[in-house]
């Protein structure tokens, strides 16, 4: 347990130490060292977990199993070379002149308090702590998204604060009407720890789960993206500074499905109705065809892969939805692989925006010619994001595909389409500005692109050749979620 | 016995409405720093009217000569509905809510056809602002009552009264939404401010005085009086009803001197509180009365549907 | 069994419960900001004194800390906050004009049969003050999204938020007597944190815009310019 605490105890102290010291020269290489100490610590407990099973800590608060663990390791990795990308990212901006030093010490300590409040969100045991997290997560961001102070930033952060704040209330609603159901069984110190109610699934009333499950996929539905409350998501991950694009778009999304499924968890223990694999798939599948659908009408770099964000994680709701082992499997999967092509993908657009000064995907042009790595990358990136073969994409989506043809056959010519109208909308976009003649003036920029070369490097390992021990994680934290393996 | 007791109770009723009209004009002077006339003046004025003669218009029709009396033993047929001094009188069960409401329709009726009478443009204004505002109290003031109604189970006024009466003191939140309701209702019924002001001169605010402005004599004292009598009978209502202790329920003269003596005490405190609201409030626009009665209506259903959900027994 | 047979607390309950809904619906028919946030204070007290009562008769002392803690912040802190930046930035003057109103109120009163449909399941093997009591409180909830969409000020859009943070906690109190403790805690931290970035947001959306009326931030849309 102690590594959990360790974990937790780490951002804890970044957010003292950048809010005092961040307006120091070294301040970003500091970011990389505080992130890089956090991955060995989530690394040494992901060897723990991985040796001795799930652990519970002494009082219960904190829980520790195959699910979360490999969730901690994946946002600790990405925080890591996120952070490396965004040390020289962010002195770019402020030698440019769009951010003050003031704004940078807010961003340093905010980016710890953010890794934070999702590690808290991943570890606890305890689901009202689970919701104060979330919400705390949404207010370390809120002033995040709107560093640059522009009206169209300031808009995003509204709209991101209220929709968020209003959507996440409901899942506190859900909260409310779980822990009435508990406390019918149970007595009141442990009714909301999610290792009792999960033993105990069977005793609570499956009525008042079913409403407390709607108001909980409504609330933190929001927070994951899906149609029709996604509205704040293309406005946030756009308008904030890249790094924040990438963590938000690679980590909270993952952290809100994780919340949900962990409640999805409890409410099928109780009841056999499966309305709950119901209401999510068919968000699921809504958000995935309206994201594709929109992803053709963007005119912002940024934004369109905002929108397929949306959509990916309309497809894992939809495959956590379907609850099968096969399906689970897949959808593990995914969000891993998904995490990782698109935080490379945002920091190869926040190099392409910097090149040419913008993020409109008409005046960016040329980015092969200017700076191959960058142009490349963006490229490598998108492909491995729509679903190509050999990437670890494709070997998620062909396992959604294939456990979707097991259950629901019907629901599978949906899936093809949105992937085809996806693929489609991304590399119209994309063609005309890795390709073709780089226009007057546009120089390369000083990038460190190696976050993005690992991060693709492993996406393309995860869909060649999976290495044995990531399939057993994923495998035990399979049997957890469905009850039996995959094959 | 029971019937001249309650003839007896009518006439005190009609007897005391000037007597109460007389207080809200003491209480609103001495909140604005005036000098009030005395708490009989009423009684003078309605005197004076009687003694002088009555100006007819050559265009008026037998409807503007007979309607002040209608309009005076209408309201006064009201009132023998409500127990203002003891709940068990005979006039009392024998007529309901719905038909206290009837009577009140039936009154305003033909004071509008008064005021559009004689065809003049402020009459006519009147009336059909007069007609506006009822259109939406009416709604509002049944559902209101139908609160009360259901909670007792039955529509006849002094039963209701009477069981809640027995049921000693019970916090119902229908009847606080319900207890709003009428009071908004009230206001807007008897035509005091915000709604309406009466003490005004200038005709393009008036309500209810654009529909009397051609009556004179006799016919006015009796309108005056008439809508005195609406008042006390409103407040009777509030008071009455969701206030109800005190009230007499057998008929020994020392159950009924202190039930008198009760309903004038909460009388006193409701005028109290109706002339602290129309000093400090402003008289509303006419399209904004709209909001006023719809948001009464809205108290009315909420303590409606307070009741059925909240209270009932399932 | 009605309400004549319960307990006076549990009266005094369920009509607070009725008073805290009622203060919501005159919350949206508010157009002036300074009085919008004088019922939203109003709303808080009501609930610290249930909470208070509820304390009282199910014989709970940690409720009264969370009476004490929504009292500082509820009706001291936030509305304290707001009415300085209503002054501070002028728009204590300005009216919200609201063209339907009766619109918006029936449509409020129809949130409240629907809550109560949504939750009637739960309320059929319960007591009857806590689960109505829920019903109430959801209806709240509801109500003060109504009144985020139909106000278009962010002041009113923050007033509506803390308004829907008063219905979850009305809920948590009286229906399971309140939640642990630590999360009571976390999220009163939570709207403290809430708050003062809204404070922030205000400063920094009028310096932009020059203007605190929501329906001016349009900026980001997906139509076609």
């Amino acid at each position: 347990m102690i590594p959990a605490y360790l974990l937790l105890l780490l951002p804890l102290l970044g957010i003292l130490y950048f809010g005092l010291l961040g307006h120091k020269e070294d301040v970003g290489k500091q970011n990389i060292r505080f992130n890089g100490v956090t991955l060995l610590l989530s690394l040494w407990l992901a060897v723990n977990v991985f040796l001795s099973g799930t652990i519970l800590s002494a009082d219960q608060y904190f829980i520790v199993d195959s699910f979360n663990v490999y969730l901690i390791v994946l946002t600790a990795f990405v925080g890591f070379t996120t952070s490396i990308f965004s040390a020289p990212y962010m002195a770019h901006e402020q030698e440019i002149g769009k951010l003050t030093a003031n704004r940078l010490r807010l961003y340093y300590s905010m980016y710890q308090g953010f890794m934070f409040a999702m590690y808290l969100v991943l570890t606890t045991n305890n689901m009202g702590i689970m919701w104060v997290a979330m919400e705390a997560a949404t207010l370390a961001t809120v002033l995040l998204v709107s560093l640059y102070r522009t009206p169209e930033s300031i808009e995003a952060a509204w709209k991101y604060f209220i929709l968020c704040g209003v959507g996440i209330a409901q899942a506190l609603f859900g909260t409310i009407l779980l822990y009435y159901a508990a406390i019918q069984i149970s007595d009141v110190d442990n009714a909301l720890t999610w290792s009792v109610l999960y033993e105990n699934a069977k005793l609570l009333d499956p009525e008042i789960l079913e409403i407390a499950f709607v108001f909980m996929l409504i609330g933190y539905g929001t927070k994951i993206g899906l149609v029709p409350l996604h509205n704040w998501l293309p406005d946030a991950h756009s308008e904030g500074p890249t790094p924040m694009s990438a963590v938000l778009s690679g980590l909270l999304l993952n952290d809100a499905l994780y919340a949900v499924v962990r409640n999805k968890m409890l409410i099928d223990g109780a009841t056999d109705s499966h309305i709950a694999g119901y209401l999510m798939m068919g968000f699921g599948m809504l958000s995935f065809l309206v994201a594709a659908f929109f992803l053709h009408r963007q005119k912002d770099i940024k934004r369109l892969f905002s929108y397929s964000s949306i959509e990916h994680m309309g497809l894992m709701t939809f495959a956590f939805g379907i609850g099968t082992p096969f399906a689970t499997f897949a959808a593990l999967l995914h969000m891993t692989v998904h995490s990782l092509t698109k935080s490379a993908i945002f920091v190869t657009v926040g190099h392409a925006a910097q090149i040419s000064g913008t993020q409109s995907i008409e005046k960016i042009r040329g980015l092969i010619k200017t700076q191959p790595q960058v142009g490349w990358g963006l490229l490598i990136g998108t492909l491995a994001i729509a679903g190509f073969p050999p990437f670890g994409v494709f070997a998620s989506e062909f396992l959604v595909l294939l456990a979707t043809m097991q259950s629901y056959p019907w629901l599978a010519p949906f899936l093809l389409l949105g992937i085809g109208i996806a693929c489609a909308g991304l590399f119209r976009n994309i063609q005309p500005m890795v390709y073709g003649e780089k226009p007057e003036g546009q120089q390369a920029v000083q990038a460190n692109l190696w976050p993005v070369m690992i991060h693709l490097a492993i996406v393309l390992w995860l869909g060649l050749a999976m290495p044995d021990f990531l399939a057993d994680w994923f495998t035990q934290a399979t049997i957890l979620i469905s009850g039996s393996a995959p094959l | 016995m029971n019937v001249l007791f309650a003839i007896i109770q009518t006439l005190l009723f009609i007897a005391l409405a000037p007597l109460l009209a007389g207080w809200v004009k003491w209480c609103k002077c001495h909140l604005q720093n005036r000098r009030a006339p005395s708490l009989l003046q009423p009684y003078r004025d309605l005197i004076k009217l009687t003694h002088k003669q009555p100006v007819v218009s050559k265009d008026a029709s037998w409807l503007f000569i007979i309607a002040p009396y209608i309009i005076f033993s209408t309201t006064a047929l009201a009132v023998s509905v409500v127990p203002l001094l003891a709940v068990d009188l005979p006039t009392a069960s024998s007529a309901d809510v719905i038909v206290l409401v009837g009577f009140l329709a039936f009154a305003r009726f033909f004071l509008v056809l008064a005021g559009l009478d004689v065809g003049t443009a402020f009459g006519g204004m009147g009336s059909s602002r007069e007609m506006t505002i009822s259109a939406m109290a009416e709604p509002a003031m049944l559902m209101a009552v139908f609160t009360l109604t259901m909670t007792a189970s039955t529509t006849n006024l002094s039963f209701a009264i009477d069981h809640v009466l027995q049921e000693g003191l019970v916090l119902r939140p229908s009847f606080i939404f319900s207890l709003s309701a009428l009071m908004l209702v009230a206001v807007a019924e008897t035509g005091r401010i915000p709604v309406d002001n009466p003490a005004t001169h200038l005709e393009l605010t008036m309500i209810h005085e654009a529909m009397i402005l051609e009556y004179s004599g006799r016919h006015l004292a009796l309108i005056e009086w008439a809508s005195q009598l609406k008042l006390m009978l409103y407040g009777v209502l509030i008071a009455n009803i969701f206030f109800p202790w005190g009230i007499a329920e057998t008929f020994s003269l020392s159950v009924l001197g202190y039930g008198l003596l009760a309903i004038m005490g909460k009388l006193a405190l409701l005028v109290v509180v109706l002339a602290i609201s129309e000093t400090l409030l402003a008289k509303m626009r006419l399209f904004r009365v709209q909001e006023f009665l719809s948001f009464a209506y809205l108290l009315g259903l909420l303590g409606m549907l307070s009741h059925i959900i909240l209270e009932a027994a399932h | 069994m009605g309400i004549e047979n319960l307990d006076h607390y549990s009266q005094i309950i369920l009509s607070l419960a009725a008073l805290v809904m009622l203060s919501s619906f005159i919350m949206l028919a508010q157009g002036r900001l300074l009085r919008l946030v004088f019922v939203f204070a109003v709303q808080g007290f009501m609930l610290v004194s249930a909470t208070a009562i509820a304390a009282y008769s199910f014989n709970n002392p940690h409720l009264y800390i969370s009476a004490a803690i929504t009292l500082a912040l509820k009706v001291i802190f936030i509305p304290w906050m707001l009415r300085r930046h209503i002054l501070k930035l002028n728009m204590h003057r300005d009216v919200e004009a609201l063209n339907n109103k009766t619109a918006i109120m029936m449509g409020g009163a129809s949130l409240v049969v629907f809550s109560y449909y949504v939750l009637h399941p739960i309320m059929q093997n319960s007591s009857m003050v806590l689960l109505n009591a829920l019903s109430l409180s959801l209806a709240v909830i509801l109500l003060g999204m109504l009144l985020m969409i139909s106000h278009h000020q962010a002041i009113a859009h923050v007033v509506g938020f803390m308004s829907i943070e008063n219905g979850l906690f009305f809920a948590a109190t009286v229906s399971t007597n309140g939640m642990p403790m630590v999360v009571e805690l976390g999220v009163a931290f939570d709207v403290l944190v809430a708050a003062v970035l809204f404070g922030i947001f205000f400063l920094h959306i009028n310096s932009s815009i020059d203007s605190l009326d929501v329906d001016k931030m349009n900026r980001l849309n997906e139509v076609d310019q």
